[in-house]
């Protein structure tokens, strides 16, 4: 199939922002220390998103509404940042 | 003074509010919901606990984009009352009505209990008229609860007395002991810059009468009603 009919993968990563406490993160960090990972030495959770758009839009467009979709709602930007992977569909995702 | 109680898919304290305003205050209420996007003439808003739409994404994320917001925002731009309770408390923040997030409770276990709360400003009509000094006794009932702000917002917040009420012990110390949830600066309700806007994780609904065990949050509504006759 030609490239431009496949549609887009739009992958969002939200992460808490440095400076906001992770108490999830936090428990699950001392969970591994207790199984004796003690080489760990931070764990933070974040939330995943996998949004599919579309064939026939071009990559920035695509870039610009998944940004748009992240500052209205999958993202509150007091707490949490987020970044983005964008891929065709049936690329595998890096 | 008439209420208006906003009910969304997932609310459960919307009919705790309304029944402690028609029978505990004595004055007109009526609900609203959510998909109404006209305002029937109200003077003072109630967004109530609950789990608005499941509590998906993030508490009140999706709440905030209900067709009833458009009154709500109007509502509070004008200059008249809300009271956000709880999830209420979380739609006004994700609403940008007020300042800041939630973050899951420190404990990472859902509260269910009383505790003790001391009037930070007593400036606000929602605690004007409460006798300084005053230990309130209301019960918080959360998940996510952990109060969150950048310490700008805490300064700015600190400097225009926003924060209205804050965890405490039972003398009204506020110390790190009474804090349930973790939230910054103990911060348990704030307002907005106006000060008509009142957002708080603890349930004044919920004792109001001598049956519920305390009558605290009587104090609350109290306060309000009579700043909004001494205005009128």
């Amino acid at each position: 199939m030609p490239l431009k009919n496949k549609g887009w993968i739009v992958e969002v990563f939200v992460t808490l922002k440095a400076s906001v406490l992770d108490p999830q993160g936090t428990a699950v960090q001392r969970a591994l220390h207790s199984m004796g990972y003690t080489s760990l030495t931070g764990a933070r959770l974040g939330k995943y998103f996998r949004l599919h758009f579309i064939p026939g839009l071009h990559r920035t467009e695509v870039e610009k509404q998944a940004r748009r979709m992240c500052e209205k709602l999958l993202v509150n930007p007091v707490i949490e940042q987020y970044h983005l992977k964008i891929n065709r569909e049936g690329k595998r995702s890096a | 003074m008439k209420f208006g109680v906003v009910v969304f898919p997932g609310s459960n304290c919307d009919h705790d509010c309304y029944a402690v305003v028609r029978d505990v205050l004595r004055q007109p209420v009526t609900f609203i919901w959510h998909g109404q996007k006209k305002m029937p003439p109200v003077d003072c808003l109630i967004l109530p606990g609950g789990f608005s739409y499941g509590d998906y994404l993030r508490t009140g994320a999706i709440a905030r984009f209900s067709p009833v917001l458009a009154g709500v925002r109007k509502h509070a731009h004008s200059g008249k009352p809300v009271i956000g309770i709880c999830n209420g408390f979380q739609i006004l923040l994700e609403a940008g009505l007020l300042p800041g997030a939630m973050l899951r409770n420190r404990t990472l276990t859902f509260i269910c209990k009383y505790v003790f709360l001391s009037v930070a400003s007593p400036g606000s009509p929602f605690s004007r008229h409460i006798p300084s000094g005053t230990v309130l006794r209301i019960p918080v009932a959360h998940g996510e609860g952990n109060y969150y702000c950048d310490p700008a917002t805490l300064s700015r917040l600190r400097a225009r007395k926003q924060i209205i009420f804050r965890y405490s012990d039972s003398d009204g110390q506020v110390t790190a002991d009474a804090n349930p949830n973790g939230s910054v600066d103990n911060i348990a309700g704030i307002c907005n810059e106006e000060g008509n806007v009142l957002g708080m994780m603890p349930h004044p609904e919920r004792c109001m009468e001598p049956e519920m065990g305390s009558m605290d949050g009587l104090k609350i509504f109290r306060s309000l009603l009579a700043s909004v006759h001494t205005v009128l």
